[in-house]
């Protein structure tokens, strides 16, 4: 398989990662020896192997329903890029 | 041509945790912005989250009560989008393994049953909030309700009305607040639907193109989006065009629907399974366990009102639109030992007080035994039933019994045979031309005759009884 | 001094030979000299580290310290601390001063152990020769033509050039053992688990795990114990009794059945590399080892896997990083889709972007089951060729990295050949194993060779026991680089 240049941008949208038109040329061959690498997979038959999502096979950890978290905001927005009465700014979001 | 319309919808149900889906920040509403957002609200580089214990046993309630499967192995997922009201850049959610799978809800539409099948209810946290007032040309986005945990109830295009769809989500609306697993405050966005939209030609087998109405609080907003938009579609196709799939948002304003304009390039949201969650399973013996603490439900306990009290099945629906409203009509019913006419005070009087000073039945001024006390004294003839308004009236205002407010206003029905027969002497003697019209076959005259003896008695004498002594007199 | 363990270290501070202020001022003053060409430090914060000092100087005087107490550390940049740049080696996270700490971090810190600084590290841990960071490349202290290994390499090469007598790092893909190897110390990826990953800045979770690096295995034995435990806020966190790491250190090797993986001495294989292990190997023999050849079939196939399963992993572990509530956001943007997608170009590295883009791709619409669910079905291969390999061996050795040391450059612009290089230690990760590596010599030019040592699932103290043997029998972990 071989990735097109729209592939690479569709990607970079879907990732939001601005690219130039250069950087998708060169991006692009990148990817497609990395896909070259990664193509090796399909040879091999994987029919009725379960797939492996972790390490250890245990489940979930609940915790009760107790709150443990107090208002940090001071400290936590003290970092923000942008804030106002405690709130994030950020370009107008349109629905 | 007749068209059909197909309606499926999605309810995004938050639980009344004490603390968020994920962390062990406060769910309460209205916190002053970003006081409640969490490191893990806050998507910090790594921050992790662990799963609230009790959003599982919401979600196992609810899907016994769907009559659902519980898949005792569940799987967290990402779906993935950028959006500043989720800091993670996914929600964590579930897509190929929810927690519930496969149930259905009864619902009575006039007097009519239908099942609607519910597809899958799954858990996962819900975003923050973004705000466009105020802040020149930006959003502010506010993060307290991020985390806040759901459960995403989605149904099967099973409804084929507006009144269908009405009926389906409140009965779902009935079901979370009976369980006790969501507060039921629609203003604070505790129980929000969206809504799929499609027509078709009427026998056409496939479903028509659907459009989705997103994120309606109201069940008046629902009714108002899902008429406008029916009408939109049959329109748009009567005049040859074509719906086109899309998202679309209710503006209660203009009572119209229009399109997203934001909202994802082409929707890939690439879910995988969360590697920072392991499965969730849960044993059968945590199942029985919450079955056993299950309330009785109101579909159960419809037909037990049924049976008991001998009420309609369309009065016990009403009787089970919450918990309180059930309990408090079975106690007036078992106390008074008058199933019907506590069912008649109830939906009635009760009901419309309530509903005209905008309260809940937990705020009724009069209490399951003062009421079962009034209802007592209808069915022993001690009041007429307009007496006993009156007596509701000053027992409203007031913490007297209904036996206290008799004596005090002098209330009692008159059913003393003597005096009676004595005031429908006075009454014949008075109207002769009454009796006269009776005589002659006029049936009415009668009424006439009986008014009389009951302005006489002040209202309190007992109107059956004057009707017998009267006919007994005049034959 | 300056070459002490921390064992030596730990014994002087408690014979008040030296205090910890000393003792940290000590190595800052050689960091301060040295840093300016290894490049393995981010952040320095002299008055911070040695009000720390201080601080641990106290407790003892009071007569409060524990065995560790004083002992300076360096971090990777990686772990979240309270009050300290957190970077990640990402101009991202540049200015990003974390307001909380890592489990490890506080577990350190409960140990009185006196943070040193912030060691250098490729992006968000990707990368194995440490070109990927936003400051600049490490170089290896053996030679500073080469690459220190990644990406835990800044921490490997401090500890080779003693600017630090003990860090931590993280293991991904090899990010511990391949920078211990190709910097001559010792460091270990504990079984995936142990370790807890809260305030760990994720690159891929289901294979991302915190260990020690150290000049010894009997250092990093006791480190382990300070890093290793149950923390309720990580749901990988695995819910076991506290292990004392060290317990097995002296245990004899007499009947100890050494896995030799086949499929690990084949081709690709450099000679010098093969010479190195083959010398250990000979070595633990004598010791009283058993060796038994076994085999790892899908061996190769763990390169491929781990380069579909980590980078989608990666790609939304790193979508967070937009511009809104912390870290880097472009200066100038147009709209809102414009300031996420400049934030993201400027504040990634180039690496970083390639995995993104790789993982966003493997998930995405209609590539999902051919790339990312064949990669888990794989890693379930992988995962049970070890489950029958530990039928018929205590441990597995082998080689960390195919060669030593490559230069600086020289592979930095073809990630498919980086990639390869990572053939030894990925399918470890993939199998959730632990793995360390323990130096065991030098290749033709001079730079260190380690080699592997893989456990069992849980298995630390056992492979512990057998470095600690070997190097009761050697000194490679003894040599120090001129500088």
């Amino acid at each position: 398989m071989s990735l097109t240049h729209q592939d690479v941008a569709r990607i970079a949208k879907l990732a939001r990662i601005a690219v130039t038109d250069e950087e998708i040329v060169a991006v692009g061959a990148q990817l497609n020896n990395i896909f070259g690498l990664i193509e090796q997979m399909q040879a091999v038959d994987t029919d009725g192997i379960e797939p492996m999502a972790h390490p250890q096979d245990v489940s979930l950890r609940l915790r009760d329903d107790v709150v443990t978290e107090s208002d940090r905001r001071a400290a936590f927005q003290a970092i923000a890029p942008q804030v106002e009465n405690g709130l994030f700014l950020v370009p107008k979001v349109i629905e | 041509m007749k068209w059909e319309v197909v309606i499926g919808i999605e309810v995004h149900v938050q639980l009344n945790t004490a603390s968020k889906i994920f962390s062990g920040a406060s769910t309460a509403f209205g916190a002053a912005p970003n006081t409640q957002a969490s490191a893990v609200e806050l998507a910090f580089p790594g921050v992790l989250p662990v799963l609230n214990r009790a959003v599982v046993d919401k979600a196992i309630r609810l899907g016994l009560a769907l009559d659902a499967t519980i898949n005792q192995k569940n799987v967290f997922a990402r779906k993935n989008y950028f959006y500043p009201d989720l800091p993670k850049g996914y929600q964590i959610s579930q897509m190929e393994l929810p927690i519930v799978e496969h149930g259905k809800l009864k619902i009575l539409v006039g007097e009519e049953e239908k099942v609607i099948g519910v597809t899958r209810a799954h858990m996962e946290e819900d975003a923050g909030k973004s705000l466009h007032e105020d802040f020149q040309g930006l959003s502010g986005i506010d993060l307290n309700r991020a985390g806040t945990p759901l459960l995403e109830v989605v149904s099967e295009p099973d409804m084929r009305s507006v009144d269908e769809a009405l009926a389906y989500v409140k009965a779902l609306y009935t079901l979370v607040t009976w369980l006790g697993i969501c507060d039921g405050n629609m203003q604070e966005g505790s129980f929000r639907m969206d809504v799929n939209v499609s027509v078709r030609p009427e026998g056409q087998k496939e479903f028509g193109t659907r459009r989705e109405i997103k994120n309606l609080n109201s069940f008046r907003f629902l009714e108002q989006a899902a008429k406008y938009e029916i009408q939109w579609q049959i329109d748009t196709l009567e005049d040859g065009g074509k719906v086109q799939q899309a998202t679309v948002l209710f503006d209660p304003d203009s009572g119209e629907t229009r399109m997203m304009r934001s909202k994802e390039d082409a929707h890939d949201y690439r879910y995988f399974p969360d590697p920072d969650l392991l499965p969730v399973c849960i044993d059968s013996a945590q199942i029985e366990a919450i079955r056993a603490e299950m309330p009785e439900l109101p579909g159960a306990m419809q037909a037990r009102f049924v049976a008991e009290f001998g009420v309609s099945g369309y009065d016990a629906g009403l009787l089970t639109g919450s918990r309180a409203l059930a309990a408090y009509f079975e106690t007036v019913a078992k106390v008074s030992g008058q199933g019907k006419l506590a069912a008649n005070w109830v939906n009635g009087e009760i009901a419309a007080r309530l509903n005209r000073d905008g309260k809940e039945i937990g705020d009724c001024p009069i209490d399951a035994a003062r009421l079962s006390g009034l209802i007592a004294r209808i069915a022993d003839g001690t009041l007429s039933s307009k007496l006993a308004k009156q007596v509701f009236e000053a027992m409203w205002d007031s913490e007297l019994s209904a036996d206290a407010i008799i004596e005090r206003d002098g209330l009692k029905q008159v059913s003393d045979v003597g005096a009676i027969e004595k005031m429908v002497d006075e009454a014949i003697a008075a109207n002769p031309k009454a009796v006269e019209e009776f005589r002659a076959g006029k049936e009415k005259a009668l009424n006439a005759l009986a008014g009389q003896v009951m302005k006489a008695s002040k209202g309190k004498a007992n109107p059956a009884q004057v009707q017998e002594i009267l006919k007994h007199k005049l034959a | 001094m300056i070459n002490a363990t921390l064992k030596a270290l730990s014994q002087q501070l408690a014979a008040k030979a030296v205090s910890s202020e000393e003792l940290a001022g000590l190595y800052l003053d050689r960091i301060a000299a040295l840093n300016p060409t290894l490049n393995a430090f981010i952040s320095v914060d002299r008055d911070k580290t040695l009000a720390e000092a201080r601080a641990a100087d106290a407790l003892r005087a009071a007569g409060q310290a524990g065995p560790l107490t004083g002992v300076p550390i360096a971090h990777k940049d990686i772990f979240c601390q309270q009050g300290w740049k957190t970077s990640c080696g990402s101009k991202m996270l540049d200015n990003f001063v974390s307001p909380y700490d890592a489990h490890v971090i506080e577990q350190c810190r409960a140990a009185g152990l006196v943070t040193l600084g912030r060691t250098n590290m490729d992006e968000f841990a990707m990368g194995s020769s440490n070109e990927n960071s936003f400051y600049g490349p490490v170089k290896n202290p053996w030679d500073l033509a080469a690459i220190p290994g990644g990406s835990s390499g800044g921490s490997a090469a401090a500890v080779a050039a003693r600017l630090a007598p003990i860090a931590t790092g993280t293991d991904t893909g090899g990010s511990i053992r391949q920078p211990a190897s190709h910097c001559g110390v010792t460091g270990i990826k504990p079984t995936y688990g142990v370790v807890s990953r809260y305030g760990m800045v994720a690159y891929a979770s289901s294979l991302d795990q915190g260990g020690p690096l150290a000049q010894t295995a009997e250092d990093c034995a006791l480190l382990l114990n300070v890093m290793a435990g149950f923390d309720q806020r990580d749901s990988t966190s695995l819910e076991r009794a506290k292990e004392d790491y060290s317990r097995d250190l002296n245990a004899p090797l007499s009947g100890l059945k050494i896995g030799l993986p086949r499929e690990y001495f084949a081709e690709g294989l450099s000679a010098d590399v093969a010479g190195v292990v083959d010398g250990a190997i000979a070595e633990l023999k004598k010791l009283g080892a058993e060796v038994v050849e076994i085999s790892l079939p899908n061996t190769q196939l763990s390169i491929p896997a781990y380069y579909v399963i980590a980078p989608a992993e990666a790609s939304t572990n790193l979508s967070r990083y937009d511009g809104v509530r912390y870290g880097h956001r472009a200066a100038e943007y147009k709209d809102l889709v414009d300031m996420y997608e400049k934030t993201r170009a400027e504040g990634f590295g180039a690496e970083v972007k390639r995995r993104i883009m790789v993982g966003t791709y493997v998930l995405s619409h209609g590539y999902y089951d051919a790339y990312y669910l064949k990669a888990q079905k794989i890693r379930r291969l992988i995962a049970n060729d070890f489950k029958a390999a530990f039928e018929q061996c205590d441990v597995i050795l082998g080689p960390v990295a195919p060669t030593a040391a490559f230069n600086i450059g020289e592979k930095s612009d073809d990630p498919v050949q980086m990639y390869l290089s990572d053939i030894y230690t990925l399918s470890v990760n993939l199998a959730g194993l632990p793995g360390m590596s323990v130096p065991a010599g030098f290749a033709a030019n001079g730079r260190p060779v380690g080699l592997q040592i893989i456990g069992n699932y849980f298995g630390e103290a056992k492979m512990l026991n057998v470095a600690h043997q070997f190097q009761q029998a050697t000194d490679w972990h003894q040599k120090a680089p001129a500088l």
